[in-house]
């Protein structure tokens, strides 16, 4: 087995490691203060309007409305069209939509490699004359991979010309963002330029994980030096993504679900009551005059209890 | 003026101010007929004696009155304890109220400046890019990156995340721009990735009050320790609320033919009904009002006499979790101690969400007691027919201000909406409104502080696009023989939008005045005297 799929494999290994580990770091903070901001899209009935059960009379004696299908015609436009951004940063949008939109076909196009490589294995034919089965994946990987590269590299190229030369976005602009784009770009550009050189029906890309997912050294077909640099360039940044705040594209779940969304009162038997209590119990070490707390003895119930005055 | 450009490597530069002067030329223009912009009044400068003696260098107003250090040494002692505050913020056992929240808002901003947007207060002085929500997020985070992350320092680091450096300059700069944000959270809301500028400006405010004991005067030492000591931020114990109410009581029982004795410590009552004690002092009809209805509608209630139960202010919300739960504490301990079955909290937007959703994962077991915005109470009293009202008697344009902590921060949208649909013949809407709203400029305790020139940067700027607003939700109407009714259930709010309308002579030109919900309900009750409303106390 040659050197680019061994790094492939530790790239996938670094982004997993890196999500998970990220992953259980923010499901097991502590729990926190209620910090919702409206709309809420799970109010049944009320979500569209920003409304909440609390203005229902005396809400705590009937029972929660709420509606995951509701939750989900929000999340699907954010996800997919960056809603959000449309609605309140159009000119934006236009900059970022093609890349996060070229970003998401491209992970399409590593689902259809994969599909295709280990059909491969078991007798599809992915070919333009593979029968139906083996054609549509033939051309959906062409559609899809080109689109990919085409709207990604688009938005890149977009995004950092407006951090460029557009002087608010500048300084807002530090040097790892500047690279974090030119690795995208490079990276772009070179599998473009593996595509049009030697690759032009990425065949050689879905051998290439043929070998990668049957763990077939031998089954990788050999490479040309700008297919090994464009794969070597995707793997590293695949690696680097959860490393930096572009790991946005999961911990938006958390920004969105644990805190904006969040609104699940404390009733008997929600389980708040037991999560507070141990947070409750947490030494204070916070020192002004009003508080004093010396991080050993004094806890959070110690202080809440206390006036402030006689510290 | 040609715009200051402002970078962050500025930010901990020594210099007579961060931000360019702020004239009124350079902010938002105003709609007809405040459009002429010679014609308003400037802004302000700050006067020499209050730049000499008070940190001031980051714009031409100064909330927090930090005193300059005399010596290099205690320059050099504050910096050591922000910077002992920054790293306690980030662990779990000192900031476990908003931790996870926090930390997601300072690792994944994309600078897309959609925020920026969004701001009122950005908006409103003509984009001083020192105003931009991100702007303090930005020089946060970078001190975050630098001494609580720990990615090193030096040259590649600075490159790499962007630096600022930590000194006193830094320190006193950041601590006053924390008082630069309403905390109205609109900036949170239009995110795209979630990330939240107006929690991390209310993280800056509990580290410097937590750890350095700086917080604006008029929300800690004249606020919530006061509240914590006689009742009442206000001042009053609860022997001058109780003979407040009493004259209270006499006056709306005269105005409406109604009789209305306000109950006090009545134990085992329905409902504790908590106003902001402010409310009595400044807009007694307003507790009054809710006497009427109440005792129309028949409801047992009480009000309490217990400390920080006559006065449903929580300041903590703002700059402190220590000082935010002692005090949702006593409004829980005085509701328990009454056995009633809920809290009805009057028309204060803050005291709503503080008692309401912040306090709900402070309060556990029998403190837990269930709260109710007046909003849902009057809905079920009007909307029920309990009350016999006639809407003409309203029969004058309506608007209806939405505020930030009971709609986008609270989801309570339609009640008052169905309320003035039925009782306000002529209620529009302002634009934009309900969770989109924008905040009147008094949010997170600025209604209350007026030190030096801060009223004038309060009204001028951060009420800016409030101001517009009403100005134009009356577009047509503005003739001042047509009486206009801004309806604002929040007495913060309220307090902000007294200082506007004043400042701009808007009752005496145009005849727009602000008052409560309920005051409104009243004013079309058959059964009460007509013309409750006081015009021209306003």
């Amino acid at each position: 087995m040659g050197i680019v799929p061994i790094i492939t494999y530790l790239s996938v290994i670094v982004f997993v490691v890196s999500v998970v580990t990220r992953f259980i770091k923010l499901s097991t903070l502590p729990v926190h203060l209620r910090w919702e901001v409206y709309p809420v899209p799970h109010e049944k009935g009320k979500g569209h309007y920003g409304g909440s059960y609390l203005e229902e009379y005396e809400w705590w004696t009937k029972p929660r409305q709420t509606s995951k299908l509701a939750e989900l015609k929000v999340m699907l436009p954010e996800i997919i069209l960056l809603a959000g951004v449309w609605e309140h940063n159009k000119k934006h949008w236009f900059r970022t939509f093609p890349f996060h939109f070229g970003l998401y076909l491209l992970a399409g196009l590593v689902v259809l490699l994969a599909v295709g490589g280990v059909g491969s294995v078991f007798g599809l034919n992915v070919a333009a004359d593979g029968g139906a089965s083996g054609a549509l994946i033939y051309y959906l990987t062409i559609a899809v991979g080109y689109a990919g590269l085409v709207l990604a590299l688009i938005g890149s190229l977009a995004l950092l010309v407006r951090r460029t030369f557009n002087a608010d976005y500048r300084e807002y602009t530090t040097g790892a963002d500047y690279f974090n784009l030119l690795f995208f770009t490079a990276t772009l550009v070179v599998a473009l330029f593996s595509r049009l050189t030697a690759d032009l029906h990425f065949d050689g890309l879905r051998g290439f994980f043929q070998g990668l997912l049957t763990l077939n050294g031998s089954a990788v077909p050999p490479l040309t030096a700008l297919q090994s640099l464009e794969i070597v360039c995707a793997s590293l940044l695949v690696a680097y993504i959860p490393l930096t705040h572009m790991s946005h594209f999961f911990t938006k779940w958390f920004t969105y679900h644990d805190v904006r969304w969040s609104d699940e009162p404390n009733l008997a038997g929600s389980g708040f009551d037991e999560k507070i209590a141990k947070q409750l119990e947490a030494t204070v070490d916070w020192s002004a005059p009003h508080i004093r707390g010396d991080g050993k003895k004094k806890n959070w119930i110690d202080v809440v209890t206390s006036s402030g005055r006689e510290e | 003026m040609a715009k200051k450009r402002v970078k962050f490597s500025d930010f901990s530069t020594p210099s007579k101010k961060l931000s360019q002067e702020l004239r009124k030329e350079d902010f938002m223009p105003l709609p007809a007929p405040l459009d002429d912009v010679e014609a308003l009044p400037d802004f302000p400068l700050l006067k020499e004696t209050v730049e000499e003696k008070y940190e001031c260098s980051l714009d031409d107003t100064v909330a927090l009155n930090l005193p300059k250090p005399e010596t290099k040494e205690e320059e050099d002692a504050l910096v050591a304890k922000f910077l002992s505050g920054l790293q306690k913020l980030f662990t779990r056992e000192n900031n476990w109220t908003f931790l996870q929240p926090l930390l997601l808002s300072m690792d994944h901003c994309a600078s897309c400046h959609t925020c920026s947007d969004s701001c009122h207060i950005y908006e409103g002085s003509g984009n001083n890019p020192v105003y931009r929500p991100a702007y303090r997020s930005e020089v946060f985070r970078r001190l975050y990156r630098a001494h609580v992350k720990g990615n090193g320092g030096g040259i590649l680091s600075a490159w790499r995340k962007g630096d600022v450096e930590l000194n006193w300059t830094t320190v006193a700069r950041l601590a006053e721009l924390s008082y630069r944000c309403n905390l109205c959270r609109r900036c949170a809301q239009t995110c795209p990735i979630g990330v939240d500028n107006g929690l991390i400006g209310h993280e800056i405010r509990k580290l410097f009050s937590m750890e350095m004991g700086i917080a604006a005067k008029e929300i800690h030492d004249s606020g919530s320790v006061l509240q914590l000591k006689v009742g009442s931020s206000t001042g009053m114990n609860d022997l001058v609320v109780k003979d407040n109410m009493e004259f209270i009581d006499e006056d709306v029982t005269e105005k409406t033919g109604i009789t209305v004795n306000t109950p006090f410590d009545k134990e085992g009552a329905d409902i504790l009904l908590i106003h902001n004690a402010g409310e009595i002092m400044a807009w007694p009809l307003n507790p009054g009002a809710f006497g009427v209805i109440f005792e129309s509608a028949g409801l047992s209630w009480t009000m309490s006499s217990e400390i920080a139960g006559f006065d449903s202010i929580n300041y903590g919300l703002w700059y402190d979790d220590a000082q935010f739960a002692r005090v949702a504490i006593k409004h829980a301990e005085a509701a328990k101690k009454l056995g009633v079955k809920k809290i009805v909290l009057g028309e204060c937007g803050h005291a709503h969400k503080a008692l309401t959703v912040i306090a709900d994962r402070v309060l556990t077991g029998d403190l837990n007691i269930p709260r109710e915005s007046c909003l849902v109470t009057l809905e079920e009293i009007v909307m029920s027919g309990r009350l016999k009202v006639d809407p003409e008697r309203n029969d004058f344009p309506v608007t209806l201000h939405d505020p930030c902590n009971v709609v986008r921060l609270m989801g309570i949208v339609e009640p008052q909406r169905r309320i003035l649909r039925k009782i306000a013949p002529r209620f529009r809407e302002m634009t934009p409104h309900g969770v989109n709203n924008y905040c009147c400029g008094g949010g997170s305790g600025f209604a209350i502080m007026s030190g030096n020139n801060f009223s004038d940067w309060r009204i001028q700027i951060s009420g800016r696009k409030k101001l517009e607003q009403v100005l134009k939700a009356f577009e047509g109407e503005l003739d001042p023989s047509i009486r206009k009714y801004v309806c604002a259930p929040c007495s913060n709010c309220k307090g902000q939008l007294r200082d506007i309308f004043a400042y701009y002579d808007l009752w005496e030109k145009h005849s727009i005045m602000y008052d409560g919900l309920v005051e409104l309900i009243v004013n079309c009750m058959v059964d009460a005297k007509p013309d409750f409303i006081e015009w021209e106390q306003h």
